[in-house]
């Protein structure tokens, strides 16, 4: 029937128009999924990086601040490179390398900025900035990276990088993305959450080019980028300096705490490295060249490093064996080097010429009245128990253990507890004769220049120490915040220090004179690391003035041989730089002895 | 007794009604898709397109004024002239004297302005095939008939295609629903519509399944309708053809049709597989529409089309931005107008009392029928895309005027239809 048709037409007109108006009704009502692509397409996220934190040092000089650096970004889509040639040879770049980079941006996207050269510094974008506007498609953004006015205490600072795949995904906070940086070693990384600042976003809107065409929402969804917070830390920035340069040339380490307050004045590493090395675009390749070098320059000797107490230690069973009153100052004990050998002239030496003549046979004999102090009934099952008394108290002055300190990657060291010897000889077969070595600070024992700085504290305060640390304050841009370390106490009473100090005194006037400074009083001790197959350590630890000490320090020089040498020559002249501001003009000899010696070749 | 009144007393105004709303919303539509509200724009500005849009609109005032000036047989009677006359400029158009734009070379350029005679073939033709099938009594169940009254939409439709313009010739498809109202078999336009059903559904679905699925049809086919031997043999032999169909689209679509055409296929059955790639229109047609939600962003709210994600937004794709500003009640809105406008027509044709302007009538209802389905159809993923313009919507002068001339000679003819006598 044809004229049936008329209708069959009008009816297929409608369908089609219902047809239509369903998958409307289903793009446009049923799925959001176009309007969330729609913003995605026109409006850009502008991250506004925070300017991260200052760290200042104890007298607020900057140790490290920000720089701008400039990131050259690329648009695919806009890219116009009439020489290409020309244009590498102005970022100094290969042809391989710019097609390389142009094909991962273009992988990234087509109409977006994605990083095409990173961070160039402001003289070298300032070369080229007039020429790069030549070619269409590159954006210089400005963002900054750490910089560093003194080359100095690199190992303290750490560094920081770009945010690990790791790290992103333990980050629950989901505060960094991609290409954020973060603190990665040192003071950065240990006070990270303040420095960083919080990121702002701006939302813009942009074309189909990308070109913005004013803000979403008049900026009502925008939030202002809050720099970092500024660290205040302890340490002082001219003995700093001072330290690493009498450390040239030479490895070990330098802690110079304030004893009142834990406060670390110095913190040297040697060798160490300028810090600016690991800021800025060549990061990966000095970080490579550095962890290639046999002498470790990013191993953080302070806190990493462990040796031998030795003599040092002499100090530390003195007080215990006071504490545990095993002896009394007048105790006098025979230098019987038949049993372990000594040196110097001193023959039935009391409590203060041992320390000061660092009699070996007479810490042999208080360290076994120390551990078999016949407690118990046997031999072997007396001297765990001895042990066991002789842990908890060198667990207080902070061995064996972390401190604490505010920086990550401390070591404990290492103090020998009875299951340890149990491991070894089966249990309860050891006793004093199997681990007499402690008793001079040899033997299983290790410790940190840290944990020796702090024995210096403690002795400095005549009983307790504050918990060393590097940072001190945080400065808000409203307030400032002091941070509170615990105080702790060792347990030994104040009133057996009186000896103690006052051989440390003597020994500073006697064996180790080369550290004497005029008018200030110095107890120190020489520690000397014996190493069995290459020249002794040279390790001397002190704190000044005898009375109100302002300083307590350790130095340790590897293979520089006797304790009383260059470390005791390194720790006066610390100490007369942090008290007095300079070094005297007679002790410059001092200063060049010290400077002359270039222990390396011992290695 | 003949009555004196006025044309305008015996003109359809509803239909009237409708053009003008079509149009001034369009011309508002173009507004939105220039307006930058950082920069201070006059709607009426010659710089902008909605100024020169509005010229355009100007123009065709002109056009419906003459045309209601002229003789109701004018048409009619020089219906051939004016299709010979189009031929001619057809022919001409691929000779250097015509200009190539975007890959077509379908434009004159005279001074500023550009004119494209394809859009004028659709109503060249329309009176042509009118005044053919009105002027003798034409039998399109016999088949050289057929042949015959193809021609007038085969040639214009081939030249097209020769000037790249494959859009526009596809509108001349929509001649079918002439042929199909004065009685071409039903067979054809199965026929048609089933291997256009086959070849998108070849493109969806594997070819295995599809062949499979045919097998299976054919013999459920032949069970429960196994009467007859004749029966039998038919379905057998349209089975056969339409696996043959299918196992033919693979050779098709990558010998015959060019590369952008296979694309606009590929983006059709599936946008995500490259959305910056050949899905980029489709894609981002879809998202402008689909992010307007129920009520729109508002007039001049809109921020994919302003932001030129989707291409060609002032022309081929200016219905995303009803979609974007207006959401579905805008849409809705729009496309009731449109089947308003379009039922109309039908209703115009069939109380002509004179062949011609019925079939006249029917073949504007197919031309505004396949525009309208085709380009709304592809900018929300109905269909391949096409660069053919929304009537009244899309921007450009030779599209606008085309369609009005289209719909008032049929206003023209309708106001007349009682002076005709009945043959």
């Amino acid at each position: 029937m044809i004229e049936n048709r008329k209708y069959i037409i009008q009816v297929l007109i409608v369908v089609v128009g219902i047809v239509f108006l369903g998958k409307l009704f289903s793009i446009q009502v049923m799925d959001s999924r176009y309007k969330l692509a729609a913003e995605n397409n026109v409006i850009n996220k502008v991250v506004q990086y925070p300017y991260r934190g200052l760290i200042l040092d104890r007298n607020n000089k900057i140790i490290v601040h920000n720089t701008p650096v400039y990131d050259i970004m690329v648009v695919p889509k806009e890219v116009e490179v009439p020489d290409t040639a020309a244009f590498c040879n102005l970022l100094n770049i290969t042809e391989e390398e710019f097609t390389a980079k142009t094909q991962k941006a273009k992988q990234y996207s087509y109409i977006k900025q994605s990083l095409f050269y990173p961070q160039l510094s402001n003289e070298e974008f300032a070369k080229i900035q007039t020429r790069l506007v030549e070619y269409k498609g590159f954006y210089p953004v400005a963002r900054t990276v750490r910089k560093y006015p003194e080359p100095i205490l690199a190992n303290g600072l750490g560094y920081i990088g770009e945010v690990s795949k790791r790290q992103l995904q333990r980050d629950t906070t989901n505060y960094y993305k991609q290409g954020d940086f973060i603190g990665i070693s040192g003071i950065e990384a240990a006070y990270e959450e303040e420095l960083r600042g919080k990121r702002g976003v701006k939302y813009k809107l942009v074309n189909v080019r990308g070109i913005e065409k004013g803000s979403f929402n008049d900026g009502k969804f925008d939030t202002l980028s809050v720099p970092g917070n500024n660290l205040i830390s302890t340490i002082d920035l001219d003995l700093q300096k001072y330290a690493e340069y009498l450390m040239d040339d030479k490895v070990g380490s330098i802690v110079a705490i304030e004893p009142s307050t834990g406060e670390i004045l110095a913190f040297v590493n040697s060798p160490s490295y300028d810090p600016n090395l690991l800021a800025g675009r060549n990061y990966g390749k000095n970080f490579s060249e550095l962890n290639k070098d046999t002498l470790k320059p990013l191993f953080n000797r302070p806190i990493m490093a462990q040796y031998r107490p030795g003599s040092v230690f002499k100090l530390v069973q003195s007080l215990i064996a006071l504490q545990e009153g095993v002896v009394v100052p007048s105790t006098r004990i025979v230098c019987n080097r038949g049993i372990i050998n000594c040196h110097g002239s001193h023959t039935n030496a009391d409590l203060h010429d041992a320390i000061k003549y660092s009699c070996n046979p007479y810490f042999y004999q208080t360290f076994k009245r120390i551990v078999q102090q016949g407690k118990v009934e046997g031999m072997n099952k007396d001297a765990r128990v001895g042990l066991t008394t002789w842990n908890n108290y060198l667990s207080d002055f902070g061995f064996g253990r972390r401190l604490g300190i505010d920086i990550p990657n401390e070591s404990t060291g290492l103090v020998p507890d009875p299951g340890y010897y149990d491991y070894y000889y089966q249990k309860d077969h050891w006793n004093f004769y199997t681990i007499y070595s402690l008793s001079i600070g040899e033997g299983e024992l290790l410790t940190t220049p840290l944990q020796v700085a702090n024995l210096a504290s403690i002795l400095a305060n005549r009983g307790h120490y504050i918990r060393p640390h590097m940072v001190k304050g945080i400065d808000t841009p409203d307030s400032y915040y002091k941070i509170q370390y615990d105080r702790q106490e060792t347990g030994i009473d104040s009133v057996h220090f009186t000896t103690v100090v006052d051989a440390m005194g003597e020994i500073v006037d006697g064996t180790a004179r080369v550290a004497r400074v005029k008018d200030i009083q110095i107890a120190g001790k020489t520690g000397t690391v014996q190493n069995k197959n290459s020249f002794d350590h040279s390790a001397f630890m002190a704190f000044a003035p005898k009375e109100n000490p302002q300083i307590a320090i350790s130095v340790y020089v590897e293979n520089a041989g006797w304790g009383g040498g260059v470390a005791a020559a390194i720790t006066g002249l610390l100490i007369e730089k942090y008290i007095k501001g300079e070094v005297a003009s007679n002790r410059v000899w001092v200063e060049n002895y010290v400077m002359t010696k270039a222990y390396l070749n011992n290695l | 007794m003949r009555r004196q009144d006025s044309i305008w007393n015996r003109v359809d105004w509803l239909i009237i009604t409708v053009f003008f709303i079509l149009v001034i919303l369009g011309w508002l539509n173009i507004y939105a898709v220039v307006y930058d509200a950082e920069e201070s724009q006059n709607i009426f500005s010659l710089d902008l397109n909605s100024g020169k849009q509005l010229a355009f609109i100007a123009g065709s005032l002109i056009i419906i004024i003459a045309i209601m000036i002229l003789d109701s047989k004018f048409f009619e009677s020089f219906a051939y002239y004016i299709f010979a006359l189009i031929i001619v400029l057809l022919i001409l158009v691929l000779t250097p004297l015509g200009t190539e734009i975007a890959g077509n070379q379908s434009w004159f350029t005279i001074g500023s302005f550009r004119l494209q005679p394809s859009e004028f073939g659709k109503f060249a033709t329309a009176l042509a095939v009118a005044k053919y099938f009105s002027s003798r009594n034409v039998r399109l169940d016999r088949f050289t008939e057929q042949i015959k009254s193809s021609l007038f939409v085969l040639v214009p439709l081939s030249l097209i295609v020769l000037q790249g313009d494959v859009g526009t010739a596809m509108v001349f498809i929509s001649f079918i629903i002439v042929y199909y109202r004065e009685g071409l078999p039903s067979f054809y336009v199965i026929t048609g519509l089933s291997a256009a059903v086959i070849f998108i559904l070849t493109l969806l679905v594997d070819q295995l399944y599809l062949t499979i699925g045919v097998i299976m049809l054919a013999t459920i086919i032949i069970v429960i309708n196994n009467k007859r031997l004749k029966n039998i043999g038919i379905t057998i032999l349209v089975g056969v053809v339409v696996i043959g169909v299918i196992q033919s689209v693979d050779y098709v679509i990558s010998d015959v049709l060019k590369p952008h055409q296979q694309n606009r296929l590929k983006a059709l059955v599936n946008p995500d597989a490259d959305p910056l790639g050949y899905g980029w229109n489709v894609t981002q047609s879809k998202i402008a529409i689909g992010s307007g939600g129920t009520f729109g962003k508002g007039f001049l709210e809109g921020t994919q089309t302003k932001f030129d994600f989707v291409p060609e937004q002032s022309t081929d794709f200016i219905f995303c931005t009803i979609g974007e500003e207006h959401g579905w009640a805008g849409s809705f809105v729009l496309i009731v107008l449109f089947l308003v406008l379009m039922v109309r027509i039908i209703f115009l044709a069939e109380r002509q009392k004179s062949n011609f302007a019925r079939i006249y009538g029917y073949a504007v209802a197919g031309i505004f029928f396949f525009h309208f389905g085709i380009n709304i159809g592809m900018t929300i993923g109905l269909f391949p895309v096409a660069g053919i313009p929304l009537p009244f919507f899309s921007y450009g002068g030779s599209s606008l005027w085309s369609f009005t001339i289209l719909l008032f000679v049929l206003v023209k003819l309708d106001a007349h239809r009682m002076q005709v006598l009945t043959r």
